[in-house]
């Protein structure tokens, strides 16, 4: 039986994928009692090229900190869509951007949801990332195979400690918003 | 183990440590993957009293670890290769002065400027031998956030008992992994021993307690020299070769008369492992991992962790090494401390996993080579 639950975001540098990986995390390891680490990987440049962030909950000791066969895939841009969507296993989960991302062939569950102009229709692109963490949250209550994903609540209280005062109702609203397009 | 949980990346945690253990002194060049670090000291040291100098560069920001020392504070640095390079001279300096201080390298996939963001375990025998003449250094090494917290304690205890810098050598995959991370408050920190008596007789480098002289500070009222060139226990140069000797030799000794007790090492499943992994930093975590890989297909693997490299922890390697039917060594690099372990192994085979495109070392290829040996074996 897997023990790891396997959860990668990915998109281009800038779109604040580390933050809603951190999130995660502190989220499984702080406010459910579970091991998480989290990873990141991105180039030298501080906005664009490929990012990404990954994260690993079990009820065990995670000793290999990486994302091995991920259950859970969030593409925020085209190129890392690709790189993903025919390697994921028939059971895992893909979410994409559908404003942004041609789709292609996936060899596992492809759910596309208009992320960006959401973000856009609400406030502006910089929220991006929280669209679609509360999207994530909700599939995760409701998909067996992500079943370890933290819950609405731990995720809650992991935003409100990560961002910054002045910025948090606008977050948790978009958060909010995410959740309720699945 | 009680104290605050965080859920902190392995640099954040590094400072938690350091701070814990006294430290108030940062100077430094800030450089992937060590920044975090410096921007936490930058923060968070004033506040406390401490100070935080950026220096112009390295060079500079080593020779300021080494006054600061001397002035009384316990003071450390974070850096990655092309930084920890510079750091060379003045580190000598620091061995020779003995000036407590730690310097931390998070590597990052080389030479020179290389890949600025992404990992390696390849600055192994740059720590042990990178600035020059004979000497001793210790060296510690994190597989975890919290190994950053507890052992940056330990180098600041070991860099003041035995009056050293220490080398903290993280990499890229630990120091910006995040986990949960205990601020633990019960490992004790150690002070550096202060000089008794009429400080008018005070002998600066005269050997105290295991062969360590007590320090005084600048500007106390026990007044000394110190030189980067040698010295006897005045301070003041000595060219004799009975001098020469005798220093060269305690600065040494002091360190490995105490290998044991600097020698932190972990082990995982080695009482009857077959296979044996022997590893440090983040390929440990692969190899842990692989351990349990193997063990669930009935091959009895073990891991032996390294925490501290240099001194390499002989004694342990040389009797586990016994016990086994194969040993590797899984490192991101073309081979450093599989040498150390050869060295140990009389005539046992000691294979390499060895990894240098940048990215992690998988379990999976610690496994296959695992039973490609063990096939042959």
């Amino acid at each position: 039986m897997k023990t790891r639950t396997e959860i990668v975001l990915a998109g281009v540098g800038g779109q604040g994928l580390i933050l809603i990986g951190k999130i995660v995390g502190e989220a499984a390891a702080l406010f459910e009692g579970k091991n998480a680490v989290q990873t990141q990987s991105y180039g030298v440049a501080s906005r664009g090229g490929f990012s990404k962030s990954e994260i690993v909950i079990s009820n065990e000791e995670v000793a290999y900190p990486e994302v091995l066969e991920p259950d859970l895939v969030l593409a925020l841009s085209q190129q890392s869509y690709d790189m993903y969507r025919s390697k994921i296993g028939k059971d895992s989960l893909l979410v994409y951007d559908s404003d942004t991302i041609r789709q292609g062939e996936c060899s596992g569950i492809a759910l596309g949801y208009p992320i960006t102009s959401t973000a856009v229709n609400l406030h502006n692109l910089k929220i991006l990332n929280m669209i679609a963490l509360g999207i994530l949250a909700r599939l995760g209550a409701s998909r067996s195979n992500i079943a370890d994903f933290p819950s609405y609540n731990s995720l809650k209280k992991s935003l409100e400690q990560n961002t910054p005062a002045q910025y948090r109702n606008l977050n948790l609203e978009a958060f909010e918003r995410g959740f309720k397009m699945v | 183990m009680t104290g605050e949980v965080k859920f902190l990346q392995g640099n954040e945690a590094c400072f938690e440590g350091a701070l814990k253990a006294g430290a108030r002194f940062y100077a430094g060049y800030p450089i992937t993957p060590s920044s975090e670090i410096a921007e936490m000291a930058s923060q968070r040291l004033p506040a406390v009293g401490g100070v935080f100098i950026q220096m112009e560069d390295e060079l500079a920001s080593m020779a300021a670890l080494v006054g600061a020392s001397m002035a009384g504070a316990k003071a450390f640095t974070a850096t990655s290769g092309p930084g920890f390079s510079l750091m060379q001279e003045n580190l000598g300096l620091a061995i020779m002065t003995e000036a407590p201080c730690v310097v931390i390298n998070v590597q990052r996939s080389g030479p020179s400027t290389g890949l600025a963001t992404k990992p390696a375990q390849a600055d192994v025998m740059q720590a042990r031998w990178g600035t020059h003449g004979d000497h001793a250094i210790i060296t510690l090494c994190p597989t975890s956030v919290q190994e950053c917290y507890d052992l940056m304690i330990y180098a600041f205890n070991f860099s003041e008992k035995f009056r050293t810098p220490v080398i903290f050598l993280s990499d890229e995959i630990v120091g910006h992994m995040r986990e949960k991370v205990v601020l633990r408050d019960d490992i004790p920190v150690i002070n550096r021993p202060f000089p008794q008596g009429d400080p008018k007789q005070y002998m600066p480098y005269k050997p105290g307690e295991n062969k360590v002289p007590p320090m005084a500070y600048f500007g106390s009222e026990y007044v000394f020299h110190a030189s980067s060139s040698m010295h006897d226990e005045t301070g003041y140069p000595n060219n004799t070769a009975q001098n020469a000797d005798k220093v060269i030799r305690r600065l040494y000794e002091k360190i490995y008369d105490h290998r044991d007790e600097i020698s932190i090492i972990k082990e995982f499943e080695t009482k009857d492992a077959d296979v044996l992994f022997i590893s440090f930093g983040s390929a440990a975590r692969s190899s842990r991992e692989a351990v349990n890989m193997m063990r669930k297909d009935g091959i009895k693997a073990g891991l032996l962790q390294i925490n501290t490299i240099w001194p390499f922890p002989d004694k342990k390697v040389r009797q586990l090494i016994s016990h086994a039917k194969v040993v590797l060594v899984p490192e991101m690099n073309l081979g450093q401390i599989i040498n150390e372990v050869r060295k140990l192994s009389e005539g046992k085979p000691v294979f390499g996993v060895n990894k240098v495109d940048s990215t992690i070392i998988t379990p999976g290829e610690i496994v296959n080579k695992a039973k490609e040996v063990l096939q042959n074996a």
